[in-house]
């Protein structure tokens, strides 16, 4: 008599056996190896590391592979293991002036120290489904030229720095303030610069970008000019205390977007641009992208500009770009809900039953 | 408990020991300031945040190798996260685990409280989704820190008044806000209000754990828990004109069970423990 709506740990492991057949598919293909999806969809790694916040491509890989190419659950995989990892120390700031640059480009200057070095880039293809990629062919190393093209040893200077340097640009203040850590302190608002560029950094890329756009859009208009991009290599660099002095401890991918936004008068009387930042490991222009445009339509504030969208809601943009919280309580509601659901359903038929009564005396 | 239970590679418990100080300093605080919102740095745990992530982190910071834990969802030891979320602490911790509510000593919870009256010296951890009961009235945190801070809970009674004069009740059902020691409004994760009433005076120790929200809040033992209400409108709780098909239990909160597409139903507990025992117990009576 009684339907079975409770599950079990047998059901529960059941349905993991099935995942994992769904994630392996035919096995007359060859398994796919975690070194392939390192090497071969670096993209969708620099995502995961960016998001889930740990550099380390292999294990970024190790997660795709696990969630079957849902970089939101494998993004999710990598931050639940981060929760595990001993903190050993805090590095220096990196400095992306030294980066070993693989891509740069400027939208502001048409050429500039350093020049334009497009570099790996999707820009400029046509985008065409290439069926050659389909026949696994010779892959042919790319010419010297292309190579010389891109061959950019010595440090670059950066765009937005040209500018400050003339006056014409929001100087990026140094407040000599611990930044706040959001894996440790939640955040509070209004929230200072670090914890909103560490939450927008591990914030949603198609949220961000959505959000981005919209001030593009006339949702918090902010003028942005794409200042500087920069894709490359930094030195990653620890003090030890017992030490005293810096110790380069490896080095990691990441891209910086350096956006140039309208002009306003600023505190100190002058009329300057202003700014937004936005960065991510490995290549992942277009998430540096949105975080720059957000990052700035966040400084609202600091202008007296009118809050009035959603972009430039502090609380509104920061509580919701995490991936792993809004896919987490937006999948909770496949848990069960009957106690909830029952209270409801008693309270509606209770309202309903005393309305028809009350019409049925008024009837009398 | 046997340390080769434990999962290798893994802390007991899961998260690392200054994590767990940590979270203890934030459930001392909260006992300290009973229904108070304790912002603490909450973790990325290996669940996903919506599933109870708020409630395990404080159950393995408070969990021991003495302890026995029981976990329930929806009432019931059988419900999927909550064997899953059993399952996990059996993996981490290798303590013993129970579904009888009197033999545990530390139960982990979600939408409802046990039937049976919980003693002193247990703890009962509530999974909270959204610890904020003023959030569906004032979405900013800023002002709803200031509304607790000031004691300005007016638009509370304003929300229940106008359910009042638009459906004739209150029209929250679940999640039903109270008032803790006589001073902060509190919500008390979504259980049906049925089981605000066990809330108020419980000689066990009550934590409530957000894990997205990053809030933790607790109530002391024998600590006043009133459910808000008003003089001609008072606090009253569920009731039904069946009986459990099961048990035959006139007293319990029951879960409606659809049998057919007809949508013939019965009810039955919510409540497992609570139904298997009053079965038991009828067995051995018959």
């Amino acid at each position: 008599m009684y339907v079975a709506v409770k599950g079990g740990e047998k059901a529960i492991s059941a349905a993991h056996e099935l995942l994992a057949k769904v994630r392996r598919g035919d096995t007359r293909e060859a398994e796919l190896s975690v070194k392939q999806v390192e090497q071969q969809l670096p993209l969708a790694v620099a995502r995961v590391m960016t998001e889930g916040a740990v550099y380390d491509p292999e294990l970024a890989a190790l997660a795709i592979k696990q969630s079957a190419g849902d970089l939101v659950e494998a993004i999710f995989l990598l931050r639940a293991y981060k929760t595990t990892l001993n903190r050993f120390g805090i590095c220096e700031p990196i400095n992306t002036e030294a980066m070993q640059i693989e891509r740069r480009i400027s939208a502001t200057y048409k050429d500039l120290p350093g020049g334009q070095v497009l570099g790996p880039t999707f820009d400029y293809t046509h985008r065409l489904l290439d069926f050659s990629l389909m026949a696994e062919g010779e892959f042919s190393d790319p010419s010297d030229e292309a190579e010389n093209l891109t061959a950019v040893p010595e440090s670059v200077s950066k765009v937005l720095e040209i500018l400050e340097r003339e006056k014409l640009m929001a100087s990026e203040m140094d407040h000599q303030h611990q930044p706040t850590d959001i894996t440790r302190d939640p955040i509070t608002y209004p929230a200072d610069r670090s914890a909103r560029l560490q939450s927008l950094v591990q914030g949603d890329e198609g949220f961000l970008l959505a959000l981005g756009y919209s001030t593009q859009r006339g949702y918090g208009r902010n003028h942005p000019f794409a200042g500087e991009i920069r894709i490359g290599e930094v030195e990653v660099s620890i003090v030890p205390e017992e030490l005293g002095f810096e110790i380069e401890i490896g080095a990691v991918q990441v891209t910086e977007c350096e956006m140039v936004n309208g002009f306003t008068r600023h505190r100190d009387g002058e009329v300057k641009f202003t700014r937004g930042y936005g960065v991510g490991f490995g290549q992942c222009e277009r998430k540096a992208m949105a975080m720059a445009l957000v990052d700035r339509s966040l400084q609202a504030a600091d202008y007296d500009e009118e809050v009035v969208s959603p972009a430039q809601q502090e609380e509104f943009v920061l509580s919701h770009c995490d991936n792993v919280e809004a896919a987490g309580f937006v999948s909770h509601l496949k848990l069960p809900h009957y106690v909830d659901f029952q209270s409801e359903l008693e309270l509606l038929r209770r309202i309903r039953a005393a309305e028809q009564s009350d019409s049925a005396k008024e009837t009398n | 408990m046997n340390p080769q239970t434990i999962r290798e590679g893994y802390n007991f418990a899961y998260l690392d020991e200054q994590t767990k100080r940590m979270i203890r300093r934030a459930l001392l605080k909260a006992v300290a300031i009973p229904g108070y919102q304790v912002p603490f740095g909450g973790r990325e745990m290996p669940m996903p945040y919506g599933w109870g992530t708020g409630g395990m982190q404080v159950t393995a910071a408070v969990i021991g190798q003495t302890d026995c834990l029981k976990v329930i969802d929806q009432g019931a030891d059988d419900t999927t996260n909550a064997v899953s979320i059993r399952a996990f602490f059996r993996d981490l911790t290798g303590v013993k685990t129970t579904e009888r509510t009197e033999e545990a000593t530390l139960i982990q919870t979600r939408h409802r409280i046990p039937e049976k009256p919980l003693q002193a010296g247990q703890v009962l951890v509530y999974q909270v989704p959204i610890p904020e009961p003023l959030r569906f009235i004032e979405p900013s945190e800023v002002e709803t820190r200031k509304m607790h801070a000031l004691e300005d809970y007016g638009v509370m009674h304003i929300k229940l008044y106008e359910d009042i004069a638009q459906f004739g009740h209150i029209a929250t059902a679940y999640a039903y806000p109270v008032l803790v020691n006589g001073r902060y409004v509190m919500d008390p994760s979504p259980i049906p209000k049925f089981d605000n009433p066990k809330m108020d005076n419980s000689p066990a120790l009550q934590l409530f754990g957000a894990g997205r929200e990053k809030r933790i809040y607790a109530i002391p033992p024998y600590t006043d828990v009133k459910s808000l209400d008003f003089e001609d409108h008072p606090f009253e709780v569920q009731k039904w004109e069946q009986c459990c098909a099961i048990c035959g239990s006139a007293e319990s909160f029951l879960d409606e069970v659809i049998m057919d597409d007809q949508g013939t139903h019965e009810f039955i507990c919510s409540d497992t423990d609570y139904c298997r025992e009053r079965m038991e117990n009828l067995e051995v009576t018959v």
